[in-house]
């Protein structure tokens, strides 16, 4: 026997019922990530709606196409260049004190494009879910990814899921790409740094490297010490403010302190001088550096900038980052010298020189 | 910062140092050649690079770094068998972050971790204790290394695990004693050395007592020293008031921590689950008597050589390295043939290279651009 079609499918309830499924807004009824959640199916949809598009609530994500499309006559009055960057996210463990992988995927790159001297604007979001994760994590992660992008004045306007098999990947991995403009005129490089020139950091070194130590319990340390996790955009705008000449800028993020500078040194070809008394080190950051025998200067910081300036401007950049609350213990750490070329030295407390070379491999606590 | 920063103070360290420089201009009315000073211990060779105090001393006194760090004297061989061991797919293998990218002879635990190895960086034996109560269908080894500063407690993890009777844990016993290492160089006609700076963590253990041999036989000054930049000053300048006095003793700058007859509690520990191998073998050094520990037979179950089977092979160094001979103090790492050429931090031929408290990683990293580092010879390895 056939079923005939109906005369008028919109008023069949079979047509309804289905017209109403593909209306509704997809809700996650599972506790936890499954491969179906990657499958590209009903799954994927309801977790992208309700996760996602339902946190990130902006037009451009809205229309769910398969690439942002971004509007020029917003873009062309800010600037003359856009600035692209993507990283990727995979600390260990998600949460730490002050902050988690969401504010972190959110504020790395928005400082990441900052430093060009860009006004970030759009982020893509794309993640890879382990099997198991459960969906309350999820959640609060994309609900701290949400406030960090609206603190930041950017949008999450395209995305991502796939969810791998448990053990394919280490519960969550967070990717972001971003795009800025360029302000006219501004012109930051690693390759700009001219013997004279300043060196300046907008505070205490490798809070965020010593609170993920801390937080990963190995080590059975009570300490206070937050990451210092935060977007530097507004910093930047005040920095450019007083000196749109700023030779380079640069978070100082794995690596620490030390790899900015060895970068900045080969890639203009000059010496930089460093105080080692002038660097701001936070007693409980230096505690647990004795402790392991590691050196805040190769920590890893979330929300700090090193910027390079001549000379002349070296106090009213000073002044300016002080007067941001990002900046508060901004210092002047050293200074770019013709020689050697390639080269970071340090001044150290007692009047020797030494030698801050890059780091090899990642820091290993000592044995004794 | 308490406890750190009155013995970082600017002030006290030129006070000392004009100090020094006097003593040794006095002297060095009699003397040829270089006051030479070794210090033992990595912590001092990483302390003295860190915060420059080589280029502040007079060029009277030559500092020679010594065979004091761990990781660097670890023969291949035991590096292989500590690999074999990792690579059994029943073993969680734990081991200290800074022993991880020492070379074998064919590879480093790194490497073999990536190669599927199960091996898991800890900061305390107790750690990898733990890591044999959560995996009880696995069979926990760590890897245990260092001087008689790491032994004691490496010593009661063995004590815990048996209280507990944990089946699933064991040592791959390693520890070495600093004593016989010194004596072997003190015996080495190729040395010269003048004196020593003893080292503090070792000696927090054992005491300033047990060096008394390197004062009576060798005749040697020998001074144990903490690690901060004024400890190290105060050393040497306690070095050369024994010289400028004509003493030949052991002093104890470490005071605040070393006792004269050591940590009894810790000592006990050690005596209780380690007994003298006959001969330990050395990076560089070869084989040394009474110079390693391994683990008493009433605890053969919690040692890992007992347990599991090792090659036990003796594997020869990169003939271009010379490790042995900077670990002695006869060259100076800028006078290796690979240092700084094949041989670097990122791609180590020799253990010197590898940690933090090795003297060629400590001129590489605070130092290779100065102008000794520069002296190196460009020279292609062999082989």
């Amino acid at each position: 026997m056939t079923i005939p079609f109906p005369s008028n499918p919109s008023s069949h309830p079979l047509f309804q019922a289905l017209d109403q499924s593909q209306h509704r807004r997809g809700r996650v009824g599972e506790d936890m990530i499954t491969l179906s959640h990657g499958s590209g199916g009903r799954a994927m949809r309801d977790l992208i709606d309700d996760i996602f598009v339902g946190s990130f609530d902006n037009p451009i994500l809205a229309q769910l196409e398969d690439q942002a499309r971004l509007d020029l006559s917003v873009l062309l009055p800010l600037g003359d260049r856009l600035a692209l960057t993507t990283d990727s996210y995979v600390v260990d463990p998600l949460f730490f004190p002050g902050g988690d992988i969401g504010v972190l995927a959110i504020n790395g790159t928005v400082n990441d494009l900052a430093v060009s001297g860009a006004k970030p604007l759009y982020l893509t979001c794309s993640v890879i879910l382990e099997e198991g994760l459960s969906v309350a994590t999820l959640r609060r992660v994309v609900t701290s990814m949400k406030a960090a992008a609206i603190a930041a004045g950017v949008q999450i306007v395209t995305g991502d899921t796939k969810v791998v098999p448990r053990g394919a990947a280490d519960k969550l991995f967070i990717n972001t790409a971003g795009v800025g403009v360029i302000r006219s005129g501004v012109s930051c490089s690693a390759h700009h740094l001219q013997p004279g020139d300043a060196i300046l950091i907008n505070g205490e070194l490798g809070n965020h490297g010593a609170a993920i130590l801390a937080a990963r319990g190995e080590l059975a340390l009570e300490t206070e010490i937050l990451s210092d996790c935060q977007p530097l955009h507004d910093l930047v705008d005040q920095i450019l403010a007083v000196c749109p000449q700023v030779r380079a800028m640069r978070d100082a993020t794995r690596g620490g302190l030390a790899t900015v500078l060895n970068e900045f040194a080969q890639s203009s070809q000059v010496g930089i001088r460093l105080e080692e008394r002038s660097l701001p080190v936070r007693e409980a950051v230096r505690g647990m550096c004795e402790l392991l025998g590691l050196d805040p200067i190769y920590l890893a910081n979330e929300g700090k900038l090193v910027v390079v300036v001549p000379s002349d401007q070296a106090e009213a950049v000073l002044a300016a980052m002080q007067a941001h609350p990002a900046g508060r213990e901004a210092r002047l750490i050293g200074e770019v010298v013709a020689a050697p070329a390639g080269v970071v030295t340090m001044q150290t407390t007692f009047g020797a020189g030494r030698i801050v070379d890059m780091l090899v491999g990642e820091q290993l606590p000592r044995i004794c | 910062m308490k406890y750190v920063d009155e013995f970082r103070d600017p002030q006290k360290a030129q006070a000392l140092l004009q100090e020094i420089a006097q003593l040794s201009a006095q002297i060095h009315v009699d003397r040829q050649r270089p006051l030479k000073i070794m210090e033992i211990c990595g912590g001092h060779t990483h302390s003295i690079f860190k915060y420059g105090l080589e280029a502040l001393l007079p060029e009277t006194i030559e500092l020679v770094h010594g065979p004091g760090c761990p990781v660097c004297i670890m023969p291949k061989g035991r590096l292989d068998d500590a690999i074999a061991l990792a690579l059994n797919p029943e073993i969680i293998f734990a081991t200290f972050g800074d022993v991880l990218r020492v070379p074998g002879s064919q590879q480093s635990l790194l490497q073999a971790r990536a190669n599927g190895a199960d091996i898991r960086m800890v900061y305390s034996p107790l750690d990898a204790l733990s890591m044999a109560r959560d995996n009880p269908d696995r069979e926990v080894v760590f890897f245990a290394i260092g001087f008689e500063t790491t032994a004691p407690s490496t010593a009661l993890t063995v004590l815990q695990a048996a209280a507990e009777g944990l089946p699933n844990f064991s040592l791959f016993c390693n520890h070495v004693r600093v004593i016989p290492a010194m004596e072997a160089l003190l015996d080495n006609p190729d040395l010269q050395l003048d004196g020593f700076i003893g080292p503090g963590h070792v000696s927090m253990v054992i005491g300033s007592q047990p060096y008394q041999v390197i004062a009576d036989r060798y005749h040697k000054p020998l001074v144990v020293s903490g690690f901060e930049p004024l400890d190290i000053l105060q050393s040497i300048w306690m070095v050369l008031r024994q010289f400028a006095t004509g003493r030949c003793e052991v002093e104890n700058q470490y005071s605040r921590l070393v006792q004269p007859e050591g940590n009894t509690v810790a000592l006990n520990a050690m005596a209780q689950v380690f007994e003298v191998r006959d001969q330990f073998e050395w990076r560089g050094l070869g084989y040394l008597s009474q110079s390693g520990l391994q683990m008493r037979s009433d605890y053969a179950a919690f040692d890992a050589e007992v347990k599991f089977t090792v090659p036990g092979r003796s594997v020869a160094d990169h003939k271009a390295c010379q490790c042995g001979e900077i670990l002695k103090g006869v060259l100076k790492p800028w006078q290796c043939k690979v240092f700084g050429t094949a041989c670097t931090p990122d791609h180590p031929i020799g253990s010197c290279m590898v940690s933090s408290e090795g003297a060629c990683a400590a001129y590489y990293k605070y130092g290779r651009f100065s102008q000794a580092g520069a002296q190196f010879q460009k020279t292609p390895v062999p082989g």
